[in-house]
């Protein structure tokens, strides 16, 4: 590259004819002087004819093109002629990329951001409501569809739902068993620190074990699957519709819930019940090590001790909540990947919120279950 | 084209997909200001390519040298500066979803100069007017049509300026006018700028209305197979997959089956 810079030449006294003898790069580094040259022309030359000699121009891009249409425009306004002067057939090729008519079309969408503070708060409120809908609706949606499934086994898609079992399930299961075993080594420890200074090392398996079955079992297995799977299915079906697969699926006769959604759903189903049994095994697991290294029980009598505080009714409902949580996960998580339209952008939004928003729902269907149940004892 | 001025040698570059060999020991040269058409059936290998030569990919073998910098073996901030003189339209146009068209284009305007506003501004709407999208600044890619996207693209390429463009099925898309008109594009952006150009197309009309030189790539031959003036290769090419190309003939032992 040559860097023979922009250098120019104003001849004339103001009122005038001006002639303007331009010379070295006409390039896009020079863009912003060449402008303010303009202005600097028209507020103090006021002329009344305008000359630009391009003679000793060496180099001209696309800016410098756009400089002397500005100039001419300007011009035109002000009904000012402009002669370009010595123009070399390259630099009239560049001229004549440009479309003088198309550059002053107006554009068609008006920006589309800064709304109001009030505009905000309303349309926040409006989507808030309509979230809950759709949520509502979906999951409607999908419990309809697994009860069709399940009577027409044939049409499952089976092969997915082990793919989404392994991924799901197995894959997750080191963290779900490295969590819950710490958190029970973390109960286990904390609590003897107290029950020590009343000689009641004896209930610390109970409490661990009531603690985990009856709540953080499946609440600590449903926020791990709820970020692991969760999110991954809103980004898997998301992209899918960035993609326009899904609309391809469904002209291709295929219920895209049916495809994509049900063999998830019932994957979380089955997976989610058996890693809660194991966030319950690891987090008694941890808890023993706590009550027989840190509170001489031995193996047998912690064993023991947590066998007694285990009910059947407890286990069961903390599975068939495990369950619960499944369906809510699953179908969240599916419901927001089906919400993306058309960009990147709305997959990285969906994905968070299937995690958000799984999490407040299973808070607060944790909570309706600890109501029900203790009014059905 | 007297004095041969090679902006981009490729030097004996394989490429290769895990066990799949796609490019193996191709060489060529693209001198400075001409149109360079890469031809070849759908999955030879064209785009893969143009990736290696812009230096996305590492490849297996070979090097790509562009104006004198080695793209295997250069640094970021030489990579950067080369870039800086590249552009690259994708097959699938790659604008940025979360940005208006507007932003797409400012976007290198932004990162490589230090215009102000009101000249950044002017220079998106030039750009725009030059692909005949005039008035789209604040349309978001994904309210755009299948060929608008192209030619955004082929916007938001050309915003610096550069001194090679890379231009990947740009008339994909298209309907003959616009093809037409985007074919003048390139050709007045060849003569006035002076900007290398290498073009994958296999619009028939855009190879003989633009292309200076072609060369035609094989999916079975991995490499090559013929280069030259497309007029010419056409009237004199004997290699039947180039005629066939040329003629718009299927190859010969699908006609006999049917
Ligand atoms: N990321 C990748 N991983 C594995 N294989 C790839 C990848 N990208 C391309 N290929 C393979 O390389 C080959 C060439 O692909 P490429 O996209 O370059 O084709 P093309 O010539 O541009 O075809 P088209 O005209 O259809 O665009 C194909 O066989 C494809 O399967
Ligand atoms: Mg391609």
């Amino acid at each position: 590259m040559t860097s023979d810079k922009l250098s120019f030449s104003l001849d004339g006294s103001p009122g005038e004819k001006q002639t303007l003898y331009l010379s070295g790069r006409l390039s896009i580094e020079y863009l912003d002087k060449m402008l303010s040259l303009i202005e600097e022309l028209f507020r103090e030359k006021r002329p009344a004819e305008i000359i630009v000699d391009l003679k000793d121009v060496t180099y001209m891009d696309s800016a410098g093109a756009l400089f002397l249409l500005e100039l001419e425009h300007r011009a035109a306004n002000e009904s000012i002629p402009v002669n370009l002067l010595n123009m070399s057939f390259k630099e009239k090729g560049i001229l004549d990329l440009i479309d003088r008519q198309s550059l002053k079309e107006e554009t068609i969408l008006t920006e589309k951001r800064g709304q109001g503070i009030v505009e905000q708060i309303g349309y926040g409120a409006i989507d808030f409501l309509n979230d809950i809908k759709n949520v509502v609706s979906f999951t409607g949606t999908i419990i309809i569809k697994l009860f069709s499934s399940v009577f027409h086994l044939n049409t499952i898609r089976w092969g997915d739902v082990i793919t989404c079992m392994k991924k799901t399930g197995v894959d997750g299961l080191p963290i779900v068993g490295l969590i819950s075993f710490l958190l029970g080594l973390i109960m286990a420890f904390m609590s003897s620190l107290q029950l020590k200074q009343f000689g009641a090392n004896m209930f610390v398996p109970s409490l661990v074990s009531i603690a985990m079955i009856k709540e953080l079992g499946p609440i600590m297995t449903a926020i791990i699957v709820a970020g692991r799977s969760g999110s991954a299915f809103a980004a898997e079906i998301g992209t899918m519709k960035v993609n326009e697969e899904v609309d391809a699926l469904i002209t291709m006769g295929f219920d895209p819930v049916k495809f994509l959604a049900i063999p998830k759903v019932f994957a979380a189903m089955v997976v989610v019940p058996f890693l809660t049994i194991f966030s319950d095994l690891f987090a008694i697991f941890g808890g023993l090590v706590v009550g027989v290294l840190g509170l001489d029980l031995t193996i047998h009598t912690y064993i023991q001790q947590t066998m007694k505080a285990m009910k059947i009714f407890d286990i069961v409902t903390s599975l068939i909540k495990a369950v619960v949580f499944a369906v809510l996960i699953a179908g969240i998580g599916c419901q927001r990947g089906f919400e993306v339209k058309n960009s990147a952008e709305e997959v990285g939004s969906a994905t968070t919120s299937a995690v958000v928003s799984s999490l407040f729902i299973i808070i607060v269907v944790d909570s309706m279950f600890a109501i029900v149940l203790s009014y059905l004892k | 084209m007297s004095n041969k001025d090679a902006v981009i040698v490729v030097e004996g570059l394989t490429v290769r997909f895990g066990d799949d060999l796609i490019l193996d020991n191709v060489s060529l040269e693209v001198y400075r200001g001409e149109v360079f058409v890469i031809l070849g059936g759908s999955g030879c290998g064209k785009s893969t390519l143009l990736k290696h030569i812009i230096g996305l990919y590492e490849p297996a073998g070979g090097r790509v040298i562009i104006n004198g910098i080695d793209m295997t073996a250069a640094d970021d901030n030489k990579l950067r500066q080369v870039r800086r003189d590249m552009g690259m339209l994708f097959q699938s146009s790659a604008l940025l979803g979360s940005m208006t068209v507007f932003e797409n284009i400012a976007l290198p305007l932004k990162e490589y100069t230090d215009l102000s506003d009101r000249a950044i501004r002017l220079m998106v709407r030039m750009k725009l007017a030059m692909v005949g999208l005039s008035g789209y600044e604040n349309h978001f890619p994904s309210e755009l049509s299948g060929g608008m996207k192209k030619r955004a693209g082929i916007a938001r390429a050309m915003a610096l300026d550069p001194t090679i463009l890379f231009f990947d099925e740009p008339s994909a898309g298209l309907d003959p006018v616009t093809a037409a008109e985007l074919d003048l594009l390139i050709k007045n952006i060849n003569n006035g700028i002076g900007t290398t150009m290498v073009i994958v197309t296999h619009e028939l009309e855009s190879i003989f209305n633009i292309a200076q030189r072609v060369i035609m790539l094989d999916r079975g031959e991995k490499g090559i197979i013929a280069e030259g003036d497309p007029m010419r290769l056409r009237r004199e090419s004997t290699d039947p997959r180039v005629r066939n190309f040329f003629n718009r003939h299927i190859a010969e032992h699908l006609i006999e089956g049917a």
